[in-house]
Order: C-alpha cells, then structure tokens, then sequence
C-alpha cells in the first residue's frame, strides 16, 4: 500500500480525505476548483425518501472559530439524487459515500434499498442530525434505538454501512458499541454539537430554527477526545471529522484512532483545503516520523 | 469562479461605516464579470471567521485592472476588512452567482432601485445598460444623509433621485415614495437592497418586468452547501441565491 493509502470496509481509499457530508453537496460545484479524483473519497448530502425543502433562513450563523448551521436535511429524495447527482461523479476516480437519513425506521430502510440501484462504495448512516424535528438525532442518542436502525439499514443496504455518531450525549462510547453489536461496518464521528446563538438586535435566535449544529475547529477538541474514548472500545474503523483544517489535524485525527479523515467546514473557508491537506499530508507524516498513515492510526494512545 | 489572492489598491471611507475598496485582478478574471455579481472574501488569516463575506460587484476597470467593491461595517468581519491598508492582500472567490442578464433585454429606459448597501451593484449595471444606448433612471435609498454615497457617479449614467428615510437629503420617505411623487416609469426595473424594500417595488411596479437582486446569510457562497435559499413563488422547492441568484426574476420567488 502506498504512503497514504488506507483500506477500509468497500473503501479501498487512495488517500484518508474526504468532503464531509453536507458540505460539499454533490461535488459539482467543488469541481471547477481541482479534479476530484485527487480525493480519497466523497461523503454527499444526505438522502431522505422523498424531497425535504428543510428550514426556513437564516440556515447559518458564524461563531468564533466556527459556525451555527440549521439546513434540515434539505434534498431532493434518495430517487432524484440517483438520477440526477450521483451519475456526475461518476466520471471521477473514487469511491463514493452516500448519506442516509429519514424520520422512521422505515424510511431508513427505504432509503438504503434505493440506493442498491446505486453506485455507491458505502453508506454514511445518519442518526445523528440535529437540526430536523422529527428522526435524526433521537436515532444516535439512544443505544437500544441506535442499535435497530443500524441493524435494518444493514439487512437493506448492499454496500458497507458507517454509523455517524452524535457527540450530544452523554455516553458516546456506549452508542458506538450498541451499533458495532448490530453489525456496524464502521463509524464516522462527529456530527455537530447542538448550540445557538441570539441576535443582540432582535433578542431572539438567530437561526430560524433556534438550534443550530455547530462545527468548524472550535469542536476539534471534542471530536479528538471522543474518537481516542471510542477507539479503545469498538474494534471497527472510524472516520473521524470535526473542525479539520490542514494536515496537522488530520495526524491529529489518526493518532486518536481515526483512519480516515473528513474535512466539512473548512471548505467554506478554502474551496482548495481537501486538496492542499492531501498534498501536504506526507510530508507531515514524514516530520512526525510515520511512514504512511496506516502507521499512524491509534498512535496517540498510551499503551500504543 | 477562481480563489485569487488579489493586492488593495486604496480603501476608503465614503459614507458612514461605508467602504469602498478598490482591488487589483487581472483583465482576463475581470472579462468574465457580469453585473449582479459577487465576490466572496476571506476575513483574516486564522480561524476566527470561519465564513466568507459576499460583497457585490460595483465597478470595475479593464484598464486599470482593478475592481470596486462597496461595503458597509455591520460586524466584527467587515470591521476587519474595513481596516486592511493599501498593499495587503485579500483572498476571493470570484466571480460568484449569475449576475443580471442584459443581453436579451430590448427596452428604451429602465429604472434602477437600490436601498443601503444594495445600491453599489446597480452601478456597473447601469454603466452597461448606457454602453448599450439604454436610458436609465436611477432612484437610491439612503437611512440618513450620512449614509449617502454615489450620487454623481449614477448622474452621470443618468436622472438620479435620492430618498432618505428621516428626510435629511432628497425625498423624505422610501425609493416607492420616490416613484409615486415623480411619476417614474421603465420598461424594465432592476432592483437590489433589503427584502422588504425589494417586496415594496415589486409589489409597486407589479405591471413592469424587473429583476431582483437578494441579500441573505451564506455559507459556501457557491451552491454547495444550501444555507442561503430562498422559495419559488409556488412555494415548490428552494433557489440558491449564491448560484442560481443573487437576482432572480421579480415573481420569480417568495421574498
């Protein structure tokens, strides 16, 4: 395997980085700045059964180091995202992941079965959004919940099944062993960490939701802390995410036991970040004496 | 749409919490320019903004190679960018959204209605509509006479009114009040300014085609994150206004 390259469950992965979901839409318009071929993979927005139109704006909010986001699953259902999305990335050389959310169980399943008809390498299984009323988050706060959707969504899917964490609960250890139980083929983590902001002006929320997802580095602290608790105590891979910006943090990520890495807000920032990590990545392992990043992963804990 | 790191050429202050900046980029980036389009700028170097500002296009000069930007100091981003010095570098997405479609309009005279900081777009807009031997009106609001800005560069694309909401210069009262009381008509109307003066003149001049050009929180600025939507009239699905906007048809969604 080549210096950066990393194999996972149906992601044979050039290299560790990847657009996070809901930030990088479905690659076209991030492709008329680099060849996205260059990427290791590409997590795409989310996918419900049938077109969500999502929240009313404000949708977003700066914060220090970061950003309120409150989308609510805007996409235009798992049948138009087949069609119409997907197909452009086709002509690129990686492996796609696809996003799958709902607001039942069943519409979990529904939208893992559709995407059978699909190209996809493996599914991105989001229990964890907090921005919709109904579904999303309350599948990745609870264990026993988290656990059956896991399970129904791998008895439907076709392709490897990566469980996204939410970091709002108490106990992120105990949800990523529930969902290794019922046969998750790995975990991506972070999601955002609920949080709002008020307008001074206005004495209300900003966001028209209230509540908004933060991310951005801000929650790199956070991602880093839950990654290293969860990588002791499941023997699956972890992607992890949360506030990445530059290579640095990616190393950081691996060391805490993350095999993969996903860079969200930071393209806001630099349309180019996924790029210019992946260019700089060797010689960052290189400085801190790793020859490759399978060599890195995990090697930030004490016994390791 | 290119990242450029492009060199200040002068910054100054030309209204109240008014900047106006003028910017080096290259002719072949400035060919490609229509007008309603933006740029999205970087604030600073580190992670404190995390999140681009989109700042609209008013001029720009294929000679000199530099580009006019205006904008106002609404927070602790445009603050910093208001203070950058001449010779420093700001980094850009550029050019951003669709921009008004000129090309295939056939009018005599239009009308142009800018409010606040939604007036600088319409200039380059204007300098175009002229080149194309189309006569323009143009009706600006202001808050106060403080806030005035522009007001001889737009006289000299054509008649030129100015409305302050306190009274202080021109009209008193709104851009609509302006139209009522001299009677202004267009083929066309472009517009550009805050959502419920945008609501005001479509509703106003609801017999004349125009356009409308949208402000609104962004993320990305490119279309990729679905932040900044707005609805279709019909209330069927969202319109980005970073991609498929900033201006969009007066009609054409839900303000």
């Amino acid at each position: 395997m080549s210096m950066l390259g990393v194999s996972l469950p149906g992601l044979a992965l050039k290299n560790p980085i990847m657009p996070a979901s809901g930030c990088f839409s479905f690659g076209k318009e991030y492709s008329q700045f680099y060849d996205l071929s260059k990427l290791g993979s590409v997590m795409v927005k989310a996918a419900t059964l049938n077109k969500r139109l999502g929240n009313d704006t404000p949708r977003v909010a700066e914060t220090k180091s970061g950003m309120l986001n409150a989308i609510g699953l805007q996409n235009p259902g798992v049948e138009a995202i087949i069609t119409d999305e997907l197909p452009f990335l086709e002509q690129f050389d990686l492996p796609v992941i696809a996003n799958v959310a709902g607001s039942t169980i069943e519409e979990y399943e529904a939208v893992a079965s559709h995407l059978r008809n699909s190209n996809i390498a493996a599914i991105e299984l989001n229990i964890s959004c907090p921005n919709v009323k109904e579904g999303g988050v309350q599948f990745g706060t609870d264990p026993n919940v988290a656990a059956e959707v896991t399970r129904r969504v791998k008895a439907a899917a076709s392709v490897p099944v990566y469980v996204k964490l939410s970091p709002n609960v108490t106990d992120i250890v105990e949800i990523a062993q529930a969902v290794e139980a019922a046969g998750a083929d790995g975990l991506t983590m972070i999601n955002t960490l609920t949080g709002m902001k008020i307008d001074l002006n206005k004495r209300r929320p900003l966001l028209s939701n209230g509540v908004g997802g933060l991310s951005g580095p801000a929650i790199k602290p956070v991602a880093i802390r839950m990654i290293y608790q969860v990588y002791q105590a499941v023997n699956i891979p972890i992607i992890g995410m949360g506030g990445v910006r530059d290579a640095e943090d990616v190393l950081e990520f691996l060391l805490a036991g993350a095999s993969a890495v996903a860079v969200g807000t930071a393209n806001f920032e630099n349309p180019h970040v996924c790029s210019d990590i992946i260019d700089a990545l060797p010689f960052v392992l290189k400085e801190y004496g790793f020859d490759s990043v399978t060599d890195a992963i995990g090697k930030g804990h004490i016994n390791a | 749409m290119k990242q450029v790191d492009a060199l200040i050429v002068a910054v100054e202050e030309i209204a109240r919490k008014t900047i106006k900046m003028d910017i080096r980029i290259s002719k072949e980036i400035l060919s490609e320019i229509k007008p309603g389009q933006f740029v999205h700028i970087k604030v600073g170097e580190g992670t404190e903004f995390m999140l681009r500002r989109p700042i609209s296009i008013c001029d720009l000069d294929m000679k000199e190679e530099t580009l006019t930007l205006i904008f106002k100091i609404f927070g602790e981003g445009t603050e910093m960018l208001a203070r950058l010095k001449p010779d420093q570098a700001i980094n850009l997405l550029i050019p951003c959204g669709n921009g008004y479609s000129i090309d295939s309009i056939e009018a005599d005279e239009v009308l142009l209605i800018g409010g606040g900081i939604g007036v600088p777009p319409l200039y380059y807009l204007g300098k175009k509509l002229q080149e194309k031997n189309i006569k323009v009106t143009s009706i600006l609001g202001f808050q106060s006479s403080a806030d005035v800005f522009y007001e001889a560069a737009f006289q000299s694309l054509g008649a030129t009114y100015i409305a302050t909401n306190d009274g202080t210069y021109g009209t008193e009262g709104f851009v609509t009040d302006v139209i009522d009381h001299f009677g202004l008509k267009g083929d066309y109307y472009f517009s550009c300014g805050p959502t419920p003066m945008l609501k005001a003149v479509e509703t106003k001049l609801h017999d004349t085609k125009g356009f409308l050009s949208l402000e609104e929180r962004m993320g990305c600025g490119i279309g990729a994150c679905y932040a900044c939507v707005v609805k279709t009239q019909d209330g069927e699905s969202n319109k980005k206004v970073c991609q498929d906007g900033p201006v969009f048809e007066a009609n054409e969604v839900e303000l």
